[in-house]
């Protein structure tokens, strides 16, 4: 290439670990965590880095700040409720610093495409008092990664970083640089214990230069062309940052925009400015009142036409919603309710209201169409636990992963499920508050490793009965087959140690453990009745591989039903297969449907052929044997 | 130039990346400024997926309001009358004629929408629909995987474009040794379209 930069379309991800290599990072640990996986799997395919999965995500942020320590420039990616696990090191590295760069990714899911909460993490760098930078696009994500190195270093303090789902995964044009920074080679290890250990003795030193720092921060923003005042018409002036910019450039066109790339600390003197030249000023944000708070804080008056009830400061949001992600289409319609845009007649039919054609048909309410929510795929070696606890009925205390999806029905078989390892500690808590029913917690094996083990030694420990089933298919699945601590590979899929689970199991004190594989219905059925007479804890671990992973989608062999044995029963409707269908064709004596098998869905996985009760559905054995004849 | 906004759904696994992907780098190939959205993890366990592909000369939002889109290209029936409601008046519909059943309706809580009623809901926003059997053709042309293609092949004619712009960037995402189906896919596509 010439001069000019090599553009490509790269998503936010992408981008982001683009702008770490080129920042010269080169230690990097995560945890997998959507919208944040890629980020860590795009930088380890990158030269000359070191890339890792970490247990969860505070040792991954420790992991950071120790390379940091030694003098590397060094990232930790996590998704947003990832930065709550990291919160206690994200708050020691914000008062130590460190010896060069450090920058942490949280991206955050508004609308909660994949999570549990939409907590907004620009929260947290307010509350460690750290900056934030908010990208807008993928060009942002690159360059602002690149700066952030920068700021982090000028500046003595980790940086976060805070895209959000609709950055991640958003492809846009990137002109990404050639050249990728050298960290100057590292001296020695820093014996610095007043920076670096924090007794209270030097923590209390330290603070006030974590105060010092952010002033020195909040006169950097007011210069750094992270932020920037687009000066259109003066009659609307709207205060945005990350994604929002993009919705207020196609909402307002013409309006002037205060474009926050650093959306903590805020740039103080350019807001009164820039709020002081426009007639009406806004702020348009996504989640949390943020910016607003701080601008109204700062005695600025907002926009909002006379007698508006919407909006009861300090808690909420004067104009926009607080909830969910924003687009054009809600930041025109709140713009038009409250006056900021002339109310133009809705071209678009409503599909629901149209009664010309209700007279021919009766036509289809979205709402009231067949849902299709995501579901445990075909051939998932979670399906026969849930199976058996759902005839078990007692309660499950369940945990974040593919099995959460045990609780869509048919199955039907989780109670609870809040965060990342919270299944044991919850049962245990149910057990000693005299819970009468005996408690099943349910975990895969990457969400106990991360904060699942802690809880079972708990339970050892203190001795409740809790049952514990640790779902153990080698791999890190929701967010798309990760190797973790008991896959026996790396990142970069290079072999190395497996966590044996039983043993770990048994070292913490839990004498009652059994490992069957995951297949056999059977087996997890006796075992589970048997442990309910018995009174202490136990853990049954199902064993096997994701049905997903390149060498169990080798073994696929889909099942057939032998028509004539089938009366309809549908038991087999009650493992919530995918690929097990209604067929049109009804038993002649029930009237019930038969079961059919969609051959294209179908991986042979036997746990319909285990749970039919008349043998209609064939095994992988007799499949086979009927090809040969 | 004209702004062009694609909206696609189908099911987790049937290969509407892949298309975005497509459209996103055509796009690019024709000189626009391009923004491609989706959203990955729950959803793609067998759940609803929608990506989002815009051109224009300076795109700022990636994401399509409801009622904006100018054509859903829709994977699976069910998908394309849940969300016919982003495409604008007058836009097009594009939705190949296959059935994947949902858990609900095998497990026979829900009914799974007959045809009729699926054309009329179409009917409400717009004329312009085109029903393509992506599966069916794909499985004469012997790779069931390649119905994708088959559904790009029809919507480069239903947008009165050439083959080659299309053909050059789906041949530079597939493996060589399937560079000839998805030609033939991609034509099988076109001729599926009057």
């Amino acid at each position: 290439m010439t001069e000019e930069l090599v553009k490509r379309l790269l998503s936010g991800n992408e981008a982001l670990a683009r702008g770490a290599w080129e920042a010269g990072v080169e230690v990097a640990s995560g945890y997998p965590g959507t919208p944040s996986t890629e980020i860590l799997e795009f930088f380890a395919s990158m030269p000359n880095v070191y890339a890792e999965w970490a247990p969860n995500e505070k040792v991954a942020l420790d992991v950071a700040v120790g390379a940091a320590y030694a003098g590397k420039r060094a990232l930790a990616t996590m998704k947003h409720v990832g930065v709550n696990v990291a919160a206690d090191s994200f708050f020691y590295a914000a008062m130590t610093g460190m010896e060069a760069g450090l920058v942490i990714v949280s991206a955050d899911d508004p609308s909660m495409h994949s999570s549990q909460n939409e907590q907004d993490n620009r929260n947290y760098a307010k509350f460690a008092r750290i900056p934030c930078l908010d990208p807008a696009d993928s060009q942002e994500a690159r360059d602002m990664m690149v700066r952030a190195f920068e700021i982090s270093e000028e500046f003595d303090t980790p940086v976060l970083i805070r895209p959000t789902t609709r950055i991640c995964h958003t492809s846009s044009l990137v002109a990404t640089g050639p050249d990728r920074y050298q960290t100057p080679p590292p001296g020695k290890y820093p014996r610095n214990p007043a920076k670096y250990v924090m007794i209270p003795a030097n923590a209390r030193k330290r603070h006030p230069l974590v105060e010092e720092r952010l002033q020195k921060l909040a006169d950097f923003a007011e210069t750094s062309d992270l932020n920037r005042a687009e000066m259109r018409s003066f009659e609307l002036g709207v205060i945005t940052s990350g994604i929002a910019y993009q919705y207020a450039r196609d909402v307002f066109p013409d309006a002037s925009i205060l474009k926050l790339g650093m959306s903590f600390p805020l740039p103080q003197n350019m807001i009164r400015d820039f709020a002081a030249k426009v007639d009406k000023v806004i702020v348009l944000e996504e989640l949390d009142p943020f910016i607003e708070e701080q601008v109204l804080m700062m005695g600025i008056k907002l926009y909002k036409p006379d007698g508006w009830v919407g909006g009861k400061y300090p808690h909420f949001k004067s104009i926009f919603p607080h909830n969910g992600e924003l687009n054009s289409g809600i930041v025109r319609s709140h713009a038009i309710r409250i006056g900021l845009l002339p109310d133009e007649p809705k071209t678009q039919p409503e599909v629901e209201s149209a009664p010309a054609a209700r007279v021919e048909f009766p036509v289809l309410l979205v709402e009231e169409l067949p849902r299709r929510p995501p579901a445990l795929c075909p051939g998932c070696p979670h399906r026969s636990t849930f199976y058996i606890l759902n005839k078990l009925k007692r309660p499950v205390n369940g945990d974040i992963g593919c099995y959460t999806l045990g609780v869509v029905p048919p199955l039907s078989a989780m109670d609870t499920c809040g965060c990342m390892g919270a299944s044991i500690g919850v049962a245990h808590g149910g057990m000693m508050a005299g819970d009468r029913e005996r408690h099943f917690s349910v975990i895969g094996d990457s969400t106990f490793f991360h904060t699942g083990v802690q809880a079972l030694m708990n339970v050892a420990y203190n001795q409740s009965n809790v049952i514990t089933i640790i779902m153990d298919n080698r791999i890190t699945s929701m967010t798309g087959q990760q190797e973790n601590p008991g896959s026996g590979l790396t990142l970069q899929g290079k072999p190395t140690n497996e966590v044996d689970i039983e043993a770990l199991v048994r070292s913490i004190g839990i004498k009652t453990v059994r490992r069957v594989d995951a297949y056999d219905v059977d087996a997890i059925e006796s075992t589970l009745r048997e442990w309910l007479k018995i009174d202490e804890p136990a853990v049954l671990i199902t064993d096997h591989a994701c049905a997903l992973v390149p060498d169990e989608r080798k073994k696929y062999l889909p099942l057939d039903i032998v028509e004539e044995d089938c009366n309809g029963c549908t038991l087999c409707f009650r493992i919530g297969c995918p690929a097990i269908i209604r067929s049109e064709k009804l038993d002649e004596k029930t009237r019930r449907p038969l079961a059919e098998i969609n051959p294209i869905l179908c991986t042979g996985c036997e746990i319909c052929s285990q749970v039919c009760p008349r043998d209609a559905i064939l095994f992988r054995e007799q499949v086979l044997a009927r090809q040969v004849d | 130039m004209k702004n062009m906004r694609f909206l696609l759904v189908g099911v987790g696994g049937q290969g509407t990346i892949l298309a975005s992907n497509v459209l996103a780098e055509l796009g690019i190939s024709l000189g626009y400024d391009v923004k491609k959205a989706e959203v990955h993890g729950m959803s793609q366990r067998g759940g609803s997926v929608v990506s989002h592909v815009s051109w224009g000369e300076k795109v700022y939002s990636p994401v399509i309001p409801d009622g904006e889109a100018d054509i859903l290209i829709a994977f699976e029936k069910l998908e394309a009358i849940r969300f016919v409601g982003g495409v604008r008046e007058k836009g097009m519909v594009l939705v190949n004629d296959y059935e994947i059943t949902p858990l609900s309706v095998s497990s026979g809580m829900d009914v799974y929408p007959a045809n009729e009623k699926i054309k009329a809901s179409f009917k409400l926003v717009t004329d312009k629909v085109y029903w393509v059997r992506g599966v069916e053709i794909a499985k004469e042309l012997g790779n069931i995987k390649a119905a994708n293609v088959v559904l790009l092949g029809a919507l480069s004619k239903i947008l009165e474009m050439e083959s080659d712009p299309w053909l050059k960037v789906i041949e530079a995402r597939v493996p060589p040794k399937f560079v000839e189906l998805n030609r033939e896919a991609f034509q099988a596509g076109r001729q599926a379209v009057k």
